[in-house]
Parts: structure tokens; C-alpha cells; sequence
């Protein structure tokens, strides 16, 4: 039987019907309408679905829509600083290096990238290259993600 | 799949739906082998009990009386981050770090990786070369098992369908213990290993000679290993790098890989059994005593 669950998603309050299995990926792109998080292998090796759940990384795919009750939930859509129209550093760095080609990946690797960031603001590349590892891209542009991600920190740096 | 999703809050409530629902139900913890399970429908539970809305599951305390208490619902992470285990148990920390990507360690839990019973798992033989106990709830009260007795097949452990992990206990260390895990996969914690091996060696005081040593070997067995003819080897000697090749062959010829995996050959994991002995063994006598 379906449930109506309520969501904290990018600091908006989301009413949505769910069943008990349905994983929070599917949640996010069907019911809530933001499909900036993308489903790709659905068994959690690609990281194309990761969002924050309070505050950590977290495989979409893998995490049951029912857990994430109260908890602080972001997705891609609600990175941008101040204004929707305004970029996060991470996503201006990804236009400004290329770090772009299909995309698919895309919003799962800034996901991951934000993550480590908040974490840890001025991360070595070996750092940036190992928390990244549970986020593949097929077009193999692995050279100007971690460039990118180099760059957003350099430059979260500077503002701070 | 399909299931009711139950939320119990307290071990007795979770316990009175293990009991209601016997046979039926999975608890699901970080979920991240559960989901996977379900999804490619090896396992069909009716009942998904969710005992992460339980308190005081989630822990790692250390006295030095009683050793290490470690909450089932500790994440990977929170293992792999914590100051006192690096500081105090290092392998565990170790171990943990090896375990899928950040995303994965940031949700999967100690627990689950125990009572998932992977012979790979990274914390399962860590756990069981440190001597662990593991506390048990169940409908008759609790229950102590070692670690090593608690794996009865892959995927299948002494727990009870009404039963659940309540608490991993780990002994305090010796001073003179030292200890190292070293996982063999494609692409490093990303993948499952093909041989996975943690070796825990305890010297004299005159830091020359063996007074314990555990070999715990992790895929080439339906559960994780140990090599007790390889730490027979090694106890009591003085450890020298013709007594390390003699504990590695001895380990290498106690694995025993099932045939046709598809991560590594009967021979091959053999082999690397043997080689990641003596490369632990090395790292440990070279770093753990001057």
C-alpha cells in the first residue's frame, strides 16, 4: 500500500506518495520532478545518483525513499548559492575546465565533490582521486574532473 | 520486489517483529548490500525491519579494562575516520578505508557487513584476527559468540531468524601487537577482493621473537579464514625472511578457493595468498618493530 511521506529536499518540504520499496533515486526523479539526479547502473558502483543526506555522500539508489524521513536531503537543484540562478564554485569550475561531456555523470560527481570539499576544503589530488573513486565516467574525462575540482577548491579557498 | 517497510524503535520492539515475522523478514541496516539483494531478488522479504530509527546503536568506546565496544550501526566511515581506532586499533581503520567508496562507507554499517557473512568482508577478518566477540539479542535474552565461530557458510551465520547483532566486543591489544590488512582487487576498496588478508603479529619485548600471530584470509574459503598452520609457523620463533616464506607457503596451502570464480582462479588466489603473507608479514616487521 502506498504511504504519503514528507521530504526535506534543498530546503523545501516535499508531500509525496510513495511504496514502502522504492528507492530514494526514483523518488527524486518520478515524484519530486528533480531529475538533475541521474539513475544509471542502480546497484551503487556508478555514483551517478549521489545527493547529500545530511550533509554526507550518499548513493541514492541504495537508500530506501522511507529513511529518508526528516533528514536533510540535497540534490544538484539545490547547490546554487543565494539565488537559483547563481552557479555553486564546483559547477562554474566543471563549465570553466570542461569537465563536461555526456553530463551523465555529472551531477553525481559534483554531489561527491561537495561533499569532500565541505569536508575537507583543500584536498591534495590523490585525496580528490580517491573520494571520487565511486563515481564513474564513461567518456573517461577523469583528467578534467579532478582539474575542475582542484580549481573549485583553490578558489572556495580564496573566498574564505 | 515488494515488502512493508516497519520501523521499530526500541531492540525489544525490533526483536517482537523478528519473532511475528519469522522466516519473513530482513532487517536492513545501511542496506547497501540488502537493496542490492532484493533488487536482483536473491532474497524476497515480506517485512523490511529498519533498526536505524533504533537509539544507541551507534558507537565505538574504548576502555582499558574492557577493550573496544563497537555499536552494530557504526558505519564503515565513522570506523575508518575515528581517532581513537587509528590511534588504538589501526587495522580497523585500515580495513574499513578499503570498503567500496566513501559513499558506500558513509551508510554501510560494522553490522552489516558482519551478518551479510561476505568471506570477503573487510571488517569481518580484521575483526576476527582481534580475537572479537559478537553479543546476540534474542527472544531469550543474550547470547557471546567469537567472531571467527559466528560465519557458518557465505552469507550464512550461527544468527537466528528471530535473532540480532547487538554488539561487537574486541579485547584490548597487546603493546607488542602489530598488524596490517592488505586487500588484492582490480580497483582497489571499489571492488570485491579476489584475496583479502589480515595478519596480526604480537612480539616478545625482545621484538625479535613471535609470541602470537593471527593469519586471517578472506575469499578463498566459504567463510574468513584462519591460516592456523601458518601462525603455528611463526609463534615462538624468531622471525627472520626464511621463517616468512615458510608462514606464507603454510597459508597458501591451507586456502582452499572455490573453483570457477569469477574473480580469481584456485591457483592463482592461491598464489596470492602466499604473496600477500610475506608482503603483510614484511610491512609489519619493518614497521611495527625497530
Amino acid at each position: 500500500m502506498k504511504k504519503l511521506i514528507e521530504l526535506q529536499i534543498n530546503g523545501d518540504t516535499y508531500e509525496v506518495l510513495i511504496e514502502p520499496w522504492w528507492n530514494l533515486a526514483r523518488v527524486l526523479r518520478e515524484q519530486v520532478g528533480l531529475t538533475g539526479t541521474k539513475i544509471s547502473c542502480e546497484t551503487g558502483d556508478c555514483g551517478a545518483c549521489t545527493v547529500l543526506i545530511d550533509g554526507k555522500a550518499v548513493k541514492s539508489c541504495l537508500y530506501p525513499a522511507m529513511r529518508a524521513r526528516g533528514k536533510e536531503i540535497v540534490t544538484i537543484e539545490g547547490i546554487s548559492p543565494n539565488r537559483k540562478d547563481e552557479l555553486h564554485p564546483l559547477q562554474e569550475a566543471f563549465i570553466n575546465h570542461f569537465a563536461v561531456q555526456c553530463g551523465y555523470c555529472t551531477p553525481g560527481m559534483i554531489m561527491t565533490a561537495k561533499a569532500l570539499l565541505d569536508e575537507n576544503p583543500k584536498p591534495t589530488e590523490e585525496q580528490v582521486k580517491e573520494y571520487l573513486s565511486g563515481n564513474l565516467c564513461r567518456c573517461t574525462g577523469y583528467v578534467k574532473i579532478i582539474e575542475a575540482v582542484m580549481a573549485a577548491a583553490d578558489k572556495t579557498e580564496a573566498e574564505v | 520486489m515488494r515488502f512493508e517497510y516497519l520501523e521499530p524503535e526500541s531492540i525489544d520492539e525490533a526483536l517482537a517483529m523478528l519473532s511475528r515475522y519469522r522466516g519473513k523478514s530482513k532487517i536492513i541496516a545501511g542496506g547497501t548490500d540488502l537493496m542490492l539483494q532484493m533488487r536482483y531478488k536473491t532474497i524476497k522479504p515480506e517485512y523490511v525491519i529498519d533498526i536505524t530509527r533504533i537509539p544507541g546503536l551507534d558507537y565505538v568506546t574504548f576502555d582499558d579494562n574492557r577493550g573496544l565496544k563497537i555499536g552494530p550501526l557504526t558505519t564503515i566511515r565513522d570506523l575508518e575516520t575515528s581517532l581513537e581506532l587509528r590511534e588504538k586499533y589501526p587495522i580497523i581503520a585500515q580495513a574499513a578505508g578499503q570498503l567500496g567508496s566513501v559513499a558506500i562507507r558513509n551508510v554501510a554499517t560494522v553490522g552489516g557487513n558482519l551478518c551479510n557473512a561476505l568471506p570477503s568482508a573487510e571488517t569481518s577478518q580484521v575483526l576476527v584476527a582481534l580475537s572479537s566477540e559478537v553479543r546476540i539479542a534474542g527472544p531469550g535474552g543474550e547470547r557471546s559468540v567469537p567472531l571467527e565461530d559466528f560465519f557458518t557458510g557465505v552469507g550464512k551465520t550461527v544468527l537466528q531468524p528471530d535473532e540480532l547483532l547487538r554488539e561487537i566486543v574486541v579485547p584490548g591489544l597487546d603493546p607488542g601487537a602489530s598488524g596490517t590488512y592488505i586487500k588484492h582487487s582490480p580497483r582497489g576498496p571499489i571492488d570485491l577482493a579476489i584475496v583479502n588478508i589480515t595478519v596480526l603479529v604480537t612480539m616478545e619485548r625482545d621484538r625479535k621473537t613471535c609470541k602470537d600471530a593471527k593469519i586471517v584470509l578472506g575469499a578463498v574459503a566459504p567463510t574468513p579464514l584462519r591460516a592456523r598452520n601458518g601462525e603455528d609457523v611463526l609463534k615462538g620463533r624468531k622471525i627472520d625472511e626464511a621463517l616468512i616464506d615458510q608462514a606464507a607457503q603454510a597459508a597458501s596451502d591451507e586456502a582452499n578457493p572455490r573453483r570457477g570464480s569469477i574473480r580469481g582462479s584456485f591457483e592463482y588466489k592461491k598464489e596470492m595468498v602466499r604473496v600477500l603473507t610475506a608482503r603483510a608479514m614484511r610491512e609489519i616487521t619493518t614497521k611495527g618493530v625497530e
